[in-house]
């Protein structure tokens, strides 16, 4: 694992009920138990009714962190959703930053209404080249609906992340407090959206 | 076994705010929890009603705040430890009987937890509720980290039955919400046995001898504030600045500070007893600096006190130059960050700090306008959008100009598109209710708008119920429309009185909605939602109707709640062939009018389309679509 920077933050993003806020608890509570400082805010009060959620974490050895990353401050950006990569990068992105982007689109109701513009999947992987170091895109909701639920994208853009070693934290170490939490069949299905999500990265392609 | 009263003191987990708030709790050994739900207090009294078998503890969800507030004095009156939570807006309900308990006075340690909004993420409003402390004479906490919310909480006990009096605690969404790391203490075993002195009446009178006790127990607590572990000062002897914060203003600030370099130069002052004021304390620090700085959530509430105190001890501290809301470094509204606290000490400093090159800025504006708006909306199979469609149609065949009053609750999304922007009012809890009955009286003024109010299921027994009497009483004429989804389903499922169910977990006779309307000799009905049409007619009949207060209960369970109990009921697709598309007449009714976020439009052949992933397959939709396209398969 790299030596990391202090204090590392992580956003997870995506849209209200893909899961944002328990996979940012259990990465949190993962690292508490490897003896970091952990701060989490989150963004979650109508989560459930349609809105851009978004979880900060930050990790740090040396203390308690604020919970709100600082403006272009984001170390890694995981987005359960494309347009929320954006929205999130424009606010807490900078050169470095590295990316992970769920490709599977979820509309707003706007958007449907034709009252806005969903950005096409060209114009946006365009904008995030400009805004981030690397990007991985990982069809992450495709995956999960062949594997049964389309909830379980959340564990296979996580199974990326940990692949990519960027945060201090093994998918060992994940996979016991994922044990601590589900039961026996709960456990299996996440296991293997990791592993989903470790295969995908390295089929990513990145820019 | 719930998180909080996990037996295995020094183990250190990762808890939210509130839990380890609740968690402080148990270790003080509380005896009784009460509190209405509302965000983000919630999880407060929500997590001890988890733990409650295993604390052998008594938690409640009361019908209000004022009446959780009375739970917890009962229960202080007796001996026994108590905590009552709740959010900014709920304050406003307790503090009728707050404003008399501070003269009364308590027993056993009460503590008082109130959850402040910042940037109103899940509240009508921003207020701040620490002036409460300063109105009512008590003590104020407030907490600037994780661990500090539960020794905190610990502590409030030990401090209210010091000065024999309720502390209160203010909680904010970023310490409430967040979580962090907390080391577990001792869980008490013993419980103290209650026992009502009836020697010691519990009234304010007489008030001309309790008041000024009130402000002796004032002196107390600044001596006793000013030794506090809570208050601490770091940085460096001489500061040229020193920022006075509190509450999760302080991890900003440090974080700031180490930020722009300032760590030489800048020292901060964390005040954990916001109310009375340490007053030798900071008259120190303010010795030591000629400029200070103020970082805290919302009103200028620390700002206004510390300034106070410095215009009374001037001679003995010279003159300072203040920098906070006042100023104007600080924004007067929204919730703090460490960006704020850098642009101020950037400003005061006059010095450069660059967030991002311009080029970097220039690419971000540029992905910002690409973005669209994620506007609230109801989730996919809500019955409120069914019920609100009916609303919306009956309101348009009736033609009277006629509008809807709206509450608080998942339904105030009828402010939105997402309710088809009906509710043209909404203020306080019942306040539709209330509202409807006023408007429903201005018909010999020549008024003849029809009124139809909105009211959940709890918000009906938390304060609709008195502005439904008031509308029998006065004989006022207007429909009031209850959303019954069998749950307080905004703030995450609390169960209610109509639920049958209560915080304990014990199964209770369920007070019926519509027989308490019936006993006010209201006309009631009950529909189902997802019956378009007979709730429609409904509605039409009771807006053609003789005169007075006429209750419609709209009810099916929350989908959230649905879903967790049963296999959705349909399997939706569209037909192709029956899908005109955009050459259809119906101008895209299913996506542009209805906007149920499980359709949308196929960009290659311009149909609608059912998106898979959204979908619950509660098959409203295909009694919407004209050209009957939208079809639903019963699952197996």
């Amino acid at each position: 694992m790299n030596e990391v920077k202090d204090p590392y933050n992580l956003i997870i993003t995506g849209v209200g009920g893909q899961g944002n806020v328990l996979s940012s608890q259990l990465i949190g509570q993962t690292l508490v138990n490897k003896g970091f400082f952990v701060t989490i805010g989150e963004t979650y009060g109508a989560s459930q009714r349609g809105g851009a959620v978004m979880s900060h974490i930050r990790i740090s050895k040396k203390k308690q962190q604020s919970p709100l990353i600082p403006r272009n401050k984001s170390d890694v950006v995981v987005a359960l959703e494309p347009v929320e990569s954006l929205r999130v990068l424009a606010a807490y992105g900078n050169p470095e930053v590295v990316v992970l982007v769920n490709t599977r689109p979820i509309y707003p109701v706007d958007v449907t209404a034709e009252k806005e513009i969903y950005p096409k999947m060209e114009d946006i992987k365009k904008a995030l080249d400009e805004l981030s170091g690397q990007v991985y895109y990982i069809d992450a909701t495709e995956k999960a609906m062949q594997m049964g639920s389309p909830i379980l994208s959340n564990m296979i853009m996580i199974g990326a992340l940990l692949e990519l070693e960027l945060i201090p934290l093994s998918t060992a170490n994940f996979i016991e407090t994922l044990a601590a939490r589900f039961d026996q069949k709960g456990l299996e299905v996440n296991v293997s959206a990791l592993e989903e999500g470790r295969k995908a990265i390295q089929l990513a392609g990145h820019g | 076994m719930s998180i909080i009263s996990l037996n295995e003191p020094d183990k250190e987990l990762l808890l939210m705010g509130n839990e380890a708030m609740a968690r402080g709790a148990l270790e003080a050994g509380v005896s009784v929890a009460a509190a209405y739900p509302g965000t983000p207090s919630s999880e407060i009294i929500a997590s001890l009603a988890e733990a409650a078998e295993d604390m052998g503890i008594y938690v409640e969800w009361s019908v209000n705040e004022k009446v959780a507030l009375e739970v917890a004095a009962a229960a202080s009156f007796s001996g026994l430890r108590a905590i009552c939570a709740m959010k900014q807006n709920g304050l406003n309900v307790a503090s009728d009987f707050l404003l008399n308990l501070n003269l009364i006075g308590t027993q056993a340690g009460l503590l008082l937890v109130v959850c402040d909004d910042p940037s109103s993420h899940s509240s009508s409003n921003e207020q701040d509720s620490r002036l409460f402390s300063k109105m009512a004479d008590l003590p104020l906490l407030e907490p600037a980290t994780f661990q500090e919310a539960k020794e905190m909480v610990k502590w409030a006990f030990t401090l209210s039955e010091s000065i024999e009096n309720v502390c209160m605690m203010r909680g904010v969404t970023r310490i409430s919400h967040a979580r962090g790391n907390v080391i577990l203490g001792e869980l008490p075993r013993r419980k103290a046995r209650p026992y009502f002195n009836k020697e010691k009446q519990r009234v304010t009178h007489p008030v001309n001898q309790k008041h000024p006790l009130l402000h002796e127990s004032l002196d107390r607590l600044r001596e006793i504030f000013n030794g506090s572990p809570f208050n601490q000062y770091a940085g460096p002897e001489k500061a040229e600045l020193i920022i006075m914060t509190c509450g999760s203003g302080w991890l900003y600030a440090q974080e700031a500070v180490e930020l722009t370099g300032l760590d030489d130069m800048v020292g901060i002052l964390k005040i954990g007893t916001t109310w009375p004021l340490p007053e030798k304390l900071i008259l120190e620090y303010l010795k030591r600096t000629e400029k200070v700085l103020f970082v805290e959530e919302v009103d200028p509430f620390l700002e206004g006190n510390v300034k106070e105190l410095a215009a009374d001890f001037m001679r003995q501290i010279g003159p300072k130059t203040f920098f906070g809301k006042k100023s104007h470094h600080i924004p007067f509204f929204g919730e703090m960050n460490s960006d704020r606290v850098v642009d101020a000490l950037t400003q005061i400093f006059d010095m450069e700090y660059t967030f991002a090159t311009p080029a970097y800025e220039a690419s971000a504006k540029k992905a910002e306008m690409m973005v669209p708006n994620r506007v609230l909306g109801f989730c996919p199979g809500c019955p409120h959008r069914a019920s609100l469609w009916s609303i919306k149609s009956a309101l348009e065949l009736d033609d009277r100009e006629g509008f809807v009053t709206g509450d608080i609750g998942c339904y105030a999304l009828a402010r939105n598109t997402a309710g088809y922007e009906l509710s043209k009012t909404s203020g306080a809890m019942g306040t539709g209710t209330g509202l409807a009955s006023g408007f429903g009286k201005l018909s010999r003024f020549g008024f003849s708008q029809p009124i139809i109010s909105l009211c959940g299921d709890s918000t009906f027994f938390h304060a609709a119920l008195p502005a439904l009497t008031n509308a029998h009483f006065n004989n006022s004429n207007f429909i009031m429309v209850i959303l019954d989804n069998s749950a307080t389903a905004m703030t995450g499922f609390q169960p209610h009185p109509g639920v049958g169910i209560n915080a304990m977990g014990e199964t209770v006779l369920p007070v019926e909605i519509e027989g308490v309307c019936q006993a006010l000799e209201a006309k009631v009905e009950v529909t189902d939602p997802f019956d378009l049409e007979g709730t429609r007619q409904k509605l039409l009949d009771m807006l053609e109707g003789p005169g007075g207060a006429k209750v419609l209960i709209m009810r099916r369970k929350c989908a959230l709640l649905r879903l967790k109990e049963e296999k959705p009921p349909y399997r939706m697709h569209i037909d192709a062939e029956l899908c005109l598309g955009k050459d259809c007449g119906c101008n895209r009714f299913c996506t542009r009018t209805f906007k149920c976020p499980g359709l949308i439009v196929d960009q290659e052949t311009g149909k609608a389309k059912i998106d898979e992933v959204i979908c619950v397959g509660c098959g409203l939709c295909a009694e919407i679509c004209p050209t009957g396209a939208i079809v639903r398969e019963e699952t197996a």
